[in-house]
């Protein structure tokens, strides 16, 4: 029985600086195209069959971008490995952990799950597009006033978890918040302040 | 993940023959693509259907409600008829997954959801539902969390769905729509007992799409809700768990829809359970002796003993919660 798939999905550092070029010549991006994914990759032997690929526009953080990706690619390796935004984190790949959240139109989804392809004309939020330039957001600074985190790997996902938890109104008590926010696992075991963090934001808002 | 060809189907017409010429329905892709990453799934073609216009919440005459297969898990538990009519339904969905898998998933892809069985995930292990043939990796392993009804030799792995308990209970139908055109199938003779076949899960056509779940009127008013029984407190998968119907006139219970999850290799219907409380008149009494019939039938393996009672108590208490004894 065949275990190992393919080679393809991962990115090599190679790669990533690849793109991370791509994207420095193009703070332009928005009209320029980007192509990530397997078949963009230079040192691809020339014999191997193209990965089969597809494009896409869509819009992170309010700058819109077309791609070309190889249709494995997730929206968490499209944050990462080809845009450059690390902020969202691969915890468990597998929707078990939440530490890969981000907004897609407006609603928390896990990125891990969700294919870069499957995403035409849709609008992505992450954690580096949540400040208002230098000023926090509320939730951000609740974060940091509560204590919300020791080691800061789940802070992203549980930020971008919370503002879903806030636009959703499960804000009401702190058991509702525990309950809403349960998608998101801290290993470091910061779920008290968590919850007072997203307590405060919802009380300024 | 195995590379894979990916078509957007705009119309149903256009996902049907795409469906029909082998691709793979995906909606949410909570399950698929976990699944491929793991390549326990290896489709060739992705159809993604999540366009079309299967996302409405219809309430029928007499009470019933017609939920359209693209409908995401969190829309339904929302939706203020949902929630006016069937709290069962409602609170199944909300004791599922967490809320970023419930912004996801639709209930066409929630009642479609392959077995968490961890023998069935790792492709290194043995498994008859993966690979028929290979054996059963859990049935002399860790199967804590497994089944105790409705299991054959081929399989032990509950089905994971809450919501599809639910549907269960309440005698649901699922619509659907494929290349020989529209048919419905009850609710419990969609989802398939393992048996000798294991890998065959649904009652569905090569080229067949959900587009509906529909909820049969029933004679109001009605009590429903829904208990799971975890290991942890949320966002985990359940042990046990139980959903409760109940429709009570001048103090007698003239209808009773009771199942349980967590328990059985597919939704479980507890017809005994429904039958001791027909005609009955609540109490502290009734509730016990009815659910000690719970777990007729039951086979438990080596490490899930425990649900035995665990079901019988589990059904025990909501059927308290929602006739309201106590």
């Amino acid at each position: 029985m065949s275990t190992e798939p393919p080679a393809g999905e991962s990115t090599g550092l190679t790669r990533r600086t690849f793109v991370a070029t791509t994207v420095a010549v193009g703070g332009v991006v928005a009209a320029g195209e980007l192509t990530a994914g397997a078949s963009a990759f230079a040192a691809a032997p020339a014999t191997a069959e193209p990965v089969p690929s597809t494009r896409v526009s869509v819009t992170v953080n309010g700058r819109q971008l077309t791609v070309t990706v190889d249709n494995r690619t997730s929206l968490l390796d499209l944050l990462r490995e080809h845009l450059g935004l690390t902020g969202s984190k691969k915890g468990c790949n597998a929707g078990a952990c939440g530490a890969c959240t981000v907004l897609v139109d407006g609603r928390r989804v896990n990125g891990c799950l969700t294919l870069a392809v499957r995403l035409e004309s849709a609008e992505v939020t992450t954690i580096e597009g949540v400040a208002n330039g230098d000023r926090l957001h509320p939730l951000q600074q609740a974060f940091i006033d509560r204590d919300a985190f020791q080691c800061g790997y789940c802070t992203p996902g549980q930020i971008m978890s919370g503002l879903g938890c806030l636009r959703e109104g499960h804000t009401g008590s702190a058991e509702e918040i525990r309950e809403w926010m349960s998608g998101n696992l801290c290993r470091c075991g910061c779920y008290v302040k968590i919850v007072r963090a997203v307590e405060q934001a919802a009380r300024w808002k | 993940m195995y590379p894979f060809s990916y078509t957007r189907a705009s119309d149903l017409r256009t996902a049907l023959r795409a469906g029909a010429d082998g691709g793979r329905y995906v909606a949410g892709g909570t399950t698929l693509v976990d699944l491929m990453r793991e390549t326990v799934e290896r489709p060739g073609t992705l159809v993604d259907i999540s366009g079309l216009p299967l996302r409405e919440v219809t309430a029928t005459k007499g009470g019933g409600l017609r939920i359209g297969a693209l409908m995401r898990m969190a829309e339904i538990a929302a939706h203020p008829t949902v929630r006016a009519l069937y709290p069962v339904i409602s609170q199944a969905l909300e004791l599922s997954a967490s809320a970023q898998l419930r912004n996801m998933a639709t209930i066409g892809g929630n009642v479609m959801q392959r077995p968490r069985c961890t023998y069935f995930r790792d492709v290194t292990a043995a498994c008859n539902r993966r690979e028929p043939g290979t054996g059963c990796g859990a049935r002399e392993g860790f199967n804590r969390t497994h089944a105790i009804l409705g299991t054959s030799e081929q399989c032990v792995a509950t089905h994971p769905s809450d919501v599809a308990v639910a549907f269960a209970a309440l005698e649901a139908t699922v619509h659907l729509l494929g290349p020989a055109g529209e048919r419905t199938v009850a609710f419990a003779d969609f989802l398939l007992r393992p048996g000798s076949t294991p890998q065959r899960e649904q009652d569905l056509r090569p080229g067949e799409l959900i587009t509906a779940v529909e909820i049969p009127a029933q004679p109001r008013p009605l009590r429903s809700g829904y208990l799971k029984v975890r290991d942890r407190q949320s966002y985990e998968f359940a042990l046990t768990s139980a959903a409760v119907a109940l429709h009570v006139r001048a103090g007698v219970i003239r209808s009773a829809k009771v199942a349980a999850g967590g328990v059985g290799t597919v939704p479980w219907k507890l017809s005994a359970v429904e039958q001791r409380l027909i005609g009955a008149r609540p109490s502290e009494a009734l509730w016990a002796q009815a659910a000690e019939v719970a777990a007729e039938g039951a086979h438990p393996l080596a490490h899930n003993g425990f649900k035995v009672e665990l079901l019988k108590r589990t059904v025990e208490r909501q059927l308290r919660v929602v006739g309201g004894t106590r």
